[in-house]
């Protein structure tokens, strides 16, 4: 239902707090305290971002030599990023893992988001009632385990591995986000199919699917950039260097040659950061609201 | 319809047929494509058993020697393991690896779990179609049975493939760090060199005694909480002021403004928290330097690393998470506000209220309404927030009170170095579950007051 209100982005505003009426005096004033607010958390917010950016643009390797608008700018650390770092390599292994996250989250959350929906059977109780346990179980401490046991079983270093714990580490969570977006869903659509002989399959595929959409895609973005971000379960996980994701490159980048690499480390960062905030920043809307339907429904 | 000869059979009968030979109560019954369904996974518990195993060997049996996939299995998560790795004539003998059978004896305890189900199933159903029988109740083919079964079939078939994905990563490991910290698998006892044996609740001991290891558990449990309740209430205060600012009327360009405030939202964490990281950095970063420059400081400040001064560090961090979560808020309480009527506000206008009142007594209930549920998943996610505290500091700066933890390490921070580079697993185990239960408790009386509980 929240997923119905918060849906527009504040637009011309209907919910002005109405001071301006009461004291017209004053609303010159309280218009340039008001920006100059603005102006400053957004100088706040900006700068960090602005830094790297010219970081990656400065001329030199350390740290200690990068200048937010650097006088010569240049684009070799981009170039050295992907001829010199095995930058190139921890992106496609990045990209594999994502794309195989988003995949597997979504065809699994949408079905079983379906059938406890939907379908009336023995232990649909139980088992809702174990997914909410489950979901409250921090993903990274299955993540301690699951280190112990790849280690033990020599499975560790696998990519498709790596992908298949964090598919069911954020399984829990989305199918109940599916479930409660299904619910509110109108069963009177279902059932005029069923009367017409249509089998659960084909109301699943043809009906409620289409109608999933808005989540699915929530799902979708988070599910698909989640493998970008993500430190803690590559690093139990990954070992070898050609296995690396881009979160871990840019972590060791950092941490060990910390000196003198800095500014090829800004390039990497601004690579990963860009298509990620972009789809944030456009796809905002379908995010924030899936993000308050999950709280509503527990 | 009903047989004359069989039906005076009392139902225990072929229940207990059942118990003993799976599928053979369903025999009795004249069902024999039931009977032939519960006694294939008989014959593939059986199956599976012997040719896992080494049953042949003439020799006497032993559960480490001969046992198969469930009888060795179950003995290994009895025993851990009887035989450590030792060096003998011919070299190093195989030894056992506890923390193999460990695991291997777990899975084999959930599959037979599962198989006992469909033992459970198999006995009350022989039972029970009996007792219809005996009073009269129609026969039915198993044929007919098994259409019938197809309507709850559907919603087995579609849920198997995630069962099972989360069974085996979610589940068996969450069981199985519950078994670890029960043991002394640590750095001293790292199979297959060691075996690692049970050793009750020596490992809460350890951590609850007193020792060392509760400083740490303490000091890092207190600064968690800090770090959970100041990051929610902070980041939402800030986040209703922008939000509230945004919708007045008199902004130039609310959707610009409102693009750039969601910048550090948008951002992957990871990104932000390190080059914050090497703003802060104490001895090329700009900001010390800066500091120096303009003549505020005379030396650098080590920001994260300087021991004497851990609670600078953690408030920048704190002052850096903030800049990271406000953004979420602002959005949240953003698409609220837009929600609430204007007449509300026209009638206490009509009433004579001043902007102050009429922000806290209609916009702020209305807000809060709809966004504290989220305030306690906000606070659960940053008392499990391992992103931005091991990314800006690694747990610095040192603390000398503390084992294996620095002076802004959180819980779960603090975890990972137990497990990952100081290998002490038992003690992480532990850990893990007082996470578990502190963060399981937060959870659980938050679905009290939701709906959610009622809604299943």
């Amino acid at each position: 239902m929240t997923a119905k209100t918060i849906e527009r982005p504040a637009p011309s505003g209907t919910a002005t707090p109405p001071r301006r009426r009461r004291r017209p005096r004053g609303e010159g004033l309280s218009t340039v305290l008001i920006h100059l607010e603005l102006v400053l958390v957004a100088a706040v917010v900006i700068f960090p971002l602005l830094w790297v950016v010219g970081a990656s643009l400065s001329p030199g390797d350390g740290l200690g030599e990068v200048s937010p608008f650097p006088s010569e700018a240049t684009v070799d650390h981009y170039v050295n990023l992907f001829t010199e770092t095995a930058y190139g390599r921890w992106y496609l292994n990045s990209l594999y893992v994502a794309v195989l996250n988003m995949a597997g989250s979504v065809v699994l959350a949408a079905v079983c988001g379906f059938v406890f929906s939907r379908v009336k059977f023995k232990g649909r109780k139980a088992g809702l009632l174990s997914i909410l346990i489950l979901q409250m179980f921090p993903a990274f401490l299955a993540a301690i385990a699951v280190y112990m046991l790849f280690l033990n079983f020599g499975l560790l270093d696998s990519l498709t591995g790596l992908a298949l714990v964090s598919i069911a580490g954020a399984l829990p969570y989305n199918i109940w986000l599916m479930k409660g977006y299904t619910d509110n869903l109108p069963a009177s659509l279902d059932e005029a199919a069923a009367i017409d002989g249509a089998g659960r399959l084909t109301i699943f595929v043809k009906i409620i699917l289409p109608l999933m959409r808005p989540m699915l895609t929530f799902v979708a973005i988070t599910q698909f950039t989640l493998p970008w971000m993500d430190f803690i379960l590559p690093r139990l996980v990954l070992q070898s260097a050609d296995k690396q994701t881009v979160a871990l490159g840019l972590f060791n980048m950092i941490s060990s040659e910390y000196a003198n690499s800095y500014t090829t480390f800004a390039a990497g960062a601004v690579v990963l950061a860009l298509p990620i905030t972009i789809l944030y920043i456009v796809l905002q809307r379908y995010l924030v609201t899936g993000a308050s339907a999950g709280a509503e429904k527990g | 319809m009903s047989n004359a000869p069989s039906s005076r059979l009392p139902a225990l009968v072929p229940g207990l047929a059942s118990a003993l030979v799976w599928g053979a109560g369903q025999l009795l019954n004249r069902q024999a494509g039931k009977a032939a369904f519960y006694f294939a996974f008989f014959a593939g518990l059986v199956g599976w058993e012997i040719a896992s195993g080494n049953y042949y060997a003439g020799m006497d049996f032993t559960a480490r020697g001969n046992g198969g996939f469930f009888v060795k299995g179950l003995w290994g998560l009895f025993t851990l393991g009887t035989q450590s790795r030792q060096m003998t004539l011919t070299g190093l003998s195989e030894g056992d690896n506890s923390i193999t059978l460990l695991a291997s004896g777990l899975i084999a305890l959930l599959v037979l779990a599962l198989l006992a189900v469909i033992w459970i199933w198999g006995v009350r159903d022989a039972a029970a179609y009996r007792a219809t029988l005996n009073t009269g109740g129609p026969r039915e083919s198993s044929a007919a049975y098994y259409r019938r079964l197809w309507d709850s079939a559907f919603a087995y078939i579609m849920l198997s493939p995630g069962l099972v994905l989360v069974v085996f990563m979610s589940v068996l490991p969450v069981l199985f760090v519950i078994l670890v910290a029960f043991t002394n698998y640590n750095r001293d006892h790292l199979p297959p060199k060691n075996l690692v044996e049970w050793v009750g609740f020596d490992n809460f001991g350890a951590i609850l005694s007193g020792s060392a290891w509760t400083d740490t558990f303490l000091g890092v449990l207190a600064w968690t909480f800090v770090f959970a309740l100041v990051t929610t209430v902070a980041s939402y205060a800030l986040g209703f002021f922008q939000a509230v600012l945004l919708a007045n009327k008199k902004v130039k360009a609310p959707r610009v403004w409102r693009s750039i405030f969601l910048l550090p939202w948008a951002v992957p964490a990871i990104v932000s928290a390190l080059v914050f990281r090497s703003m802060f950095n104490g001895q090329f970063g700009p900001v010390s330097q800066w500091l120096v420059d303009v003549g505020l400081t005379d030396d650098r400040i080590y920001w994260f690393t300087d021991a004497s001064n851990p609670n600078l560090a953690r408030a920048v961090v704190l002052l850096i998470n903030l800049w990271l979560t406000f953004p979420f808020f602002m959005a949240l309480v953003g698409g609220v506000l837009t929600n609430i009527d204007a007449s509300y506000y026209e009638a206490a206008r009509m009433d004579g209220a001043s902007a102050l009142q009429q922000l806290r007594h209609i916009t702020l209930p209305v807000v809060h309404k709809t966004v504290a549920p989220l305030l306690i998943l906000s606070f659960v996610s940053s008392f499990n927030n391992f992103g931005v505290v091991y990314f800006l500091t690694e747990g610095g700066p040192d603390n000398a009170d503390y084992r294996f933890a620095g002076s802004t390490d959180l819980l779960v921070t603090w975890l990972f170095k137990l497990t990952f580079e100081t290998q002490l697993y038992n003690i992480g185990a532990v850990m893990s579950l007082f996470i578990f239960l502190i963060v399981g408790t937060i959870s659980v009386w938050n679905l009290n007051r939701s709906k959610a509980i009622r809604e299943l």
